[in-house]
């Protein structure tokens, strides 16, 4: 219905690419380590998924919506964290360069991000403002020959890792939202500084960490966009962001499920398989239909969006329904297994702690029902 | 270079099942997949196109009309161009007619200068249409490839053995069959996926190749298939254990005298 041929072959690939490369020895050790293997991005780069749905001209794919969702399904599917080394190239870090970077800027920044040979942070968030971005309080004061930034980011994901970050700051302390400007900044510029790595409950092997900037001194030619438009481009940005949580959250729900089904057939109890359980059945047929409701919605906000029509609600309801029940499946999951669902040896143990975040990051439910209930309740 | 990698789509036979009663193969839902010799030929050819700019791989396949799937697939991990060759006529082709069409194929792209193929398919495992197509073009053929580097108008080759490998030098054009310890095949990627869906794939029939219609398919095969069956199973092996060679030896040469084997 939403995927053609080209769109299943893609599927295949990822699904393919998935289960050769993320095996359980890999995936245990990024658990233990905390790193993610240099040589599976290095072959994710090769097979296209770091620019799925950037211009074959800029250096990408030249796919749609609904081949990086199928893309982003298979792979969190199998590995949370893997899907996100596949979401942020396309999705946040990408993005804002793809909507607002000038011919340099794409050159510079862009087509390296999608080669692999770079990586770009998205840097909005705040301590004292998370779902309130208009409330930042990071300032760039125009010098004259450059930009000079000051303020700190908070969860930034994969900074530690990076080379850019796009900074989103104020250029006007007057005027809100309308006051916020794009800038990319280089983490080795002078004034720059990490936080410590966060410890994080899931999504082990993707370190996220502070940036602080004290007196950073941003060439001119690295504003990003117009001034006092950043906002728009964040917002732009967050909105196929959601996307990708969306399709990040099916996919791991498919693979709590698969995991589930697969336990509820093998484990025997009371003389029996516990799938023979009614109990167990409906609990299985109450996840199923859930994913299914979730995909339908996921698929819906990325054809539209293809199709160039706006999608923000679509996405908002797509990421707040597909993260929501994607708990509650991994929960069940976890349950259908037992005490071995408490235990790191089976797979929806790090399902449950990787998906936790998924209804909080880029935009929390809560701001998901704002969202929603704004376009409804407009006056 | 021009070069042609044969290619079959199979049933995937880790998924088949053999009807217990009939004894013919349960295809029904049953994914169709690249033969994966095949793919090690096909990256064998994309890495020799990688090294010499300008080379030229283009796919060939006999099969129904849904081959263009797996055609598309070859396409997506690098190959400049599929042809499809689907008749009726061609249905029920045992190796020698397969090997028949498959040559009339090629004989019609011209200019070929190696061509490369599986070592067999996982669904027959005959191992005979590579160097049967060899043979009907006059082509010299080196089976069981394990390693291949092209220098000035040659291959040098190492051709499997079960204890070893041997050397070959052989002329191009010629026709190379591989086994998968040749290379690791490489992803598609999302590009060239893009790609191959823009792409034309080129079908042939018995009239585009010129062939009479008696001269291929089941008419041409002097092979047919009786009976599939699946073989009883072994039964496990017996293990002899001890703590050095010599025990070892001394307790199976027990076990031979016993079966007056020796």
């Amino acid at each position: 219905m939403f995927f053609n041929e080209t769109h299943e072959m893609i599927r295949k690939l990822a699904r393919d690419f998935a289960q050769k490369e993320l095996t359980n020895e890999i995936l245990d050790t990024v658990e233990e380590t905390g790193i993610f293997p240099n040589e599976i991005q290095e072959k994710m780069a090769k097979a296209g998924f770091f620019g799925i749905k950037i211009p074959k001209a800029l250096g990408g794919a030249g796919g749609d919506h609904r081949a990086y969702v199928a893309v982003m399904e298979e792979v969190a599917r199998v590995s949370g964290v893997a899907s996100l080394y596949v979401s942020s190239p396309n999705s946040l870090c990408g993005g804002p360069i793809l909507l607002s970077g000038n011919d340099q800027q794409i050159e510079k920044y862009l087509k390296p991000i999608v080669t692999g040979t770079k990586k770009l942070a998205f840097a909005l968030t705040e301590p004292g403002a998370g779902s309130d971005a208009g409330g930042m309080t990071t300032t760039a004061v125009d010098m004259g020959d450059y930009y000079c930034l000051n303020g700190r980011k908070t969860f930034i994901t994969m900074a530690p890792l990076c080379d850019y970050a796009v900074v989103y700051a104020k250029t006007d302390m007057n005027r809100g939202t309308k006051g916020i400007s794009a800038f990319i900044v280089d983490l080795k510029a002078a004034g720059v500084s990490l936080g410590k790595a966060e410890h994080k409950m899931g999504l082990i092997g993707c370190a996220t960490s502070d940036i602080i900037l004290e007196d950073v001194k941003v060439p001119k030619e690295d504003l990003l966009g117009e001034l006092n438009r950043g906002f728009i481009n964040a917002m732009k940005t967050l909105d196929v962001g959601r996307l990708g949580v969306a399709a990040q959250s099916i996919g791991v729900a498919q693979g709590a499920l698969d995991e589930a089904i697969k336990y509820a057939k093998e484990r025997k109890q009371f003389g029996r398989r516990i799938a023979d359980f009614q109990a167990i059945g409906f609990m299985i047929a109450d996840m199923a239909t859930k994913l299914e409701a979730a995909k339908l919605l996921v698929y819906q906000a990325a054809e539209k969006m293809d199709n160039k029509q706006n999608a923000t609600k679509e996405a908002s309801m797509a990421k707040f329904f597909a993260s929501e029940i994607c708990n509650e499946i991994c929960g069940k999951a976890v349950q259908i297994h037992g005490g071995y669902g408490f235990i790191k040896e089976y797979k929806v143990e790090r399902m449950y702690r990787d998906c936790r975040v998924f209804t909080i990051y880029e935009g929390t439910s809560q701001v998901q029902q704002m969202v929603i209930s704004g376009l409804l309740l407009k006056k | 270079m021009r070069i042609v990698v044969c290619a079959k789509q199979v049933p995937d036979t880790n998924e088949v099942r053999i009807d217990p009663i009939k004894g013919t193969l349960i295809r029904d839902g049953v994914p169709s997949i690249l033969n994966p010799d095949d793919a090690n030929a096909l990256e064998e050819a994309l890495k020799i196109k990688d090294e010499n700019p300008g080379s030229e791989v283009i796919v060939i396949t006999m099969g129904p009309p849904q081959a263009v799937e797996m055609l598309r697939e070859c396409m997506a991990m690098g190959a400049d161009e599929g042809i499809l060759l689907s008749d009726r006529a061609f249905g029920g082709a045992d190796t020698c007619a397969t090997s028949t069409t498959i040559a009339a194929g090629i004989k019609k792209i011209k200019n070929v200068d190696l061509i490369i193929a599986g070592r067999q398919a996982i669904d027959g495992d005959t191992a005979q249409v590579g160097p049967q197509v060899a043979q009907r073009l006059k082509l010299p053929v080196v089976t069981y490839v394990q390693d291949v580097k092209i220098e000035d108008r040659k291959a040098i080759v190492k051709r499997q053995m079960e204890d070893g490998y041997e050397v070959i030098e052989v002329q191009l054009p010629c026709l190379l069959t591989c086994v998968k310890e040749l290379n690791e095949p490489r992803y598609m990627t999302v590009g060239g996926i893009i790609d191959a869906y823009q792409k034309e794939i080129s079908q042939w029939n018995h009239q585009d190749l010129k062939l009479d219609p008696r001269a291929c398919g089941l008419n041409a095969s002097p092979t047919q298939v009786l009976r599939s069956f699946t073989p009883p199973p072994k039964g496990k092996g017996e293990m002899i254990t001890g703590t050095n060679v010599n025990e070892i030896a001394e307790k199976l040469v027990g076990k031979f005298k016993e079966r007056h084997i020796i």
